[in-house]
């Protein structure tokens, strides 16, 4: 099976308590209700799950391994620290588990045309490459802020046959290529497939993306039990909108003893209101869809986001980590953009492995609690990216052009 | 059913003509002559005003209604500024009806439980919730029925049978039907294709049909009428008024906007 509904949720409506749910305008609630009706369906099919398993081993590299980060451990001084290595993944990061999955979803149902959002790009590439593979023509929205500092992403994008249109409204990051590509997806409704990248977004998409991430925790779970003979203390994950951190966290939702860290984009401090931290800062509302945790004003506009990474630049998360907060299964924690910058340098240099913006909030979270646990304790780290689309970000912020 | 609404359908269908519903955004293109603007409109020829709440992510709007939001935004025009345009309207007119239109996030600021008897005591008579589908009210519904304000539900090209029996179900006011596959002011409708699905709607309920979303001129709105009790018009009058530079300016944009399309509605009448 693709999935344990452990926690039972969503139910049938899409909710996980009063989170998630389907608010979007009319015109998409058919092609919604037949999204469902096929994930439903192909969910359980024999060939359509041998397919994508073959496609996750052959195509994406599956699975990942599990590494114990030695020196990165012995310089925390306390828990052992594993990395689930995400980065490892053909493109790059853990967003191919995704859009693998909806990908053949869309061919399953006929759609030939695919649409996708992205921030900091990944999700446009993996999308772009399934697309390519699939033989299917793909488009994909970016805000004209991210087009500029993922210009490598970009390049990616157009070589792989997508169309990048560079979306300019609003604060024009990724909250705005969702409204853009929304826009389109209801508009071309008839032979569109919207990949959502994020566990975010109408029912079934949180649910839809958390299954197909699942794999990231499924794999994990049994690696751990093998390398260690017992399952990590505590899970550390970052949470843009969440699909790494759902992926890695649910198939372990049943191990009440393993701790789960959700790790958000502090940015520049939470009291310096330039942040991307929606569960630690914001509060409950509705936007792209669902109603969860967002970062809002007191008019109920949508907050612009700043993070160091773009793909965590995002003012909303997912139902189901909101639901995960509310029912105190989950932890989460935030991050600076200093902090998560040191992380990244720290990684590099200790373990030669260097790690996404986004991963590196992860990293410097889990090295915390890592230094605060003992000898005998184990923390596993989602190593969600590979950090080679940031290294120009990086170079930036350290006053050097490439 | 709000009183104001049902009166205005039910004195339109005596006279034989259709109500006519301009939409503006609310503060746009200045939150000082949005009341003016409204009753010019009146004066012009309207029959029942839909007013745009604004929000920063209106992903069912397309650039014309999203720009005048980020406009009204930035003139600091939230949910409350809008109620207190409502009340000041209806200090000089009790008849028309007004309906707001937006998106959910606003009124979970505001409160889902406190926002429809404050809106109905500001003298709002219906609410569209564009990103709201009826299964998702939830409090809201329950909150908009004890305080008497109509929920206008809408019903698209996509709707199933299924859908639409749910929808009407729930319906008050007037149905309103998104007339394209798309975002407000696009521009592929074609009247012949709303003969059917109007029928349906008739077919499973007793309320008023509006027909909006792409409809830029008179004889958009005559071809459309031929088959609706209302139309709609946004985008195309929303963009006519970003132009203007005075609230004297705007006032006679609105009303030279709506007056040809009633005159070419009742001529058809």
């Amino acid at each position: 099976m693709m999935t344990e509904d452990q926690s039972g949720l969503p139910d049938s409506g899409g909710h996980f308590g009063e989170f998630g749910g389907r608010f979007v305008s009319e015109t998409l609630m058919h092609a919604l209700d037949e999204l469902r009706e096929a994930y439903g369906r192909w969910r359980k099919d024999e060939e359509f799950i041998q397919r994508m398993y073959q496609d996750l081993a052959h195509y994406v590299g599956r699975p990942s391994p599990v590494y114990y980060a030695q020196r990165y451990s012995e310089a925390a001084g306390g828990a052992k620290i594993y990395l689930k290595r995400e980065d490892l993944n053909h493109t790059g990061a853990h967003k191919i588990n995704n859009t693998m999955g909806q990908g053949l979803l869309a061919q399953h149902m006929g759609k030939r045309r695919v649409i996708a959002e992205t921030g900091a790009g990944q999700h446009g590439v993996a999308s772009a490459t399934v697309a390519a593979r699939l033989n299917q023509t793909c488009q994909v929205y970016m805000g004209a802020v991210d087009i500029e500092r993922q210009a490598i992403n970009v390049f990616r994008m157009r070589l792989l046959g997508a169309g990048v249109t560079a979306v300019t409204s609003g604060s024009a990051t990724l909250k705005d290529a969702l409204n853009e590509a929304m826009r389109d997806w209801v508009t071309n409704v008839d032979d569109t497939f919207y990949i959502i990248g994020t566990v975010a977004g109408p029912h079934p998409y949180p649910e839809m993306v958390r299954d197909f991430n699942a794999v990231i925790g499924r794999e994990a779970r049994r690696q751990m039990l093998q390398m260690c003979d017992c399952l990590p203390d505590a899970l550390v994950a970052c949470v843009g909108g969440g699909s790494n951190a759902m992926g890695l966290f649910h198939p372990f939702i049943a191990d009440a003893d393993v701790q789960m860290f959700g790790v958000e984009a502090a940015g520049r401090g939470l009291e310096s209101g330039e942040h991307a931290a929606s569960l630690c800062a914001g509060r409950p509302g509705v936007l792209h869809g669902c109603r969860t945790y967002l970062l809002d004003d007191d008019a109920g506009q949508i907050m612009q986001t700043h993070s160091v990474s773009a793909g965590l630049d995002y003012p909303g998360v997912g139902p189901e980590h909101s639901w995960l907060k509310e029912t105190g299964r989950a932890n989460y924690v935030s991050v600076t953009d200093d902090e998560a910058l040191a992380a990244f340098h720290q990684l590099t240099r200790l373990e030669g492995i260097m790690p996404a913006l986004e991963s590196s909030h992860a990293l410097a979270y889990g090295y915390k609690l890592a230094a605060e646990m003992r000898p005998d304790q184990k923390v596993l780290i989602n190593l969600s990216g590979r950090g080679d689309k940031d290294v120009q970000t990086v170079a930036a912020l350290e006053g050097m052009t490439l | 059913m709000s009183q104001r609404i049902q009166n205005c359908f039910t004195a339109a269908g005596k006279a034989g003509s259709k109500v006519l519903i301009p939409f503006i955004t609310a503060g746009d293109p200045d939150p000082d002559w949005t009341v003016a603007i409204m009753h010019a409109l009146v004066a012009g020829g309207a029959n029942l005003l839909e007013l745009g709440v604004p929000f920063s992510d209106p992903a069912a709007d397309g650039p014309v209604i999203q720009l005048a939001s980020e406009r009204a935004i930035e003139k600091q025009v939230d949910l409350h500024r809008v109620l207190e345009m409502v009340a000041a309207f209806r200090r000089q007119d009790q008849t028309t009806p007004v309906v707001l239109m937006g998106y959910m996030n606003p009124l979970e600021r505001f409160g889902r439980r406190q926002f429809p008897a404050a809106a109905k005591q500001a003298g709002v008579d219906g609410l569209l919730l564009v990103d709201c589908p009826p299964e998702e009210r939830g409090v809201l519904g329950e909150a908009m029925k004890a305080a008497g304000l109509d929920g206008i539900c809408l019903v698209a090209p996509t709707t199933t049978r299924t859908r639409l029996a749910g929808i009407t179900a729930v319906a008050s006011g007037f149905i309103y039907y998104v007339s394209l596959k798309g975002i407000t002011g696009s521009g592929q409708l074609s009247s012949p294709e709303l003969e059917q699905p109007v029928r349906q709607i008739r077919a499973l309920s007793d309320l008023p049909v509006a027909v909006g979303f792409g409809i830029k001129n008179a004889d958009m709105a005559v071809a459309v009428a031929a088959h609706a009790d209302a139309v709609v018009i946004g985008s195309a009058l929303v963009e006519a008024l970003s132009l203007a530079d005075s609230e004297a300016k705007a006032c006679e944009i609105a009303t030279a906007f709506v007056a040809p399309v009633r005159k070419a509605l009742d001529n058809t009448a």
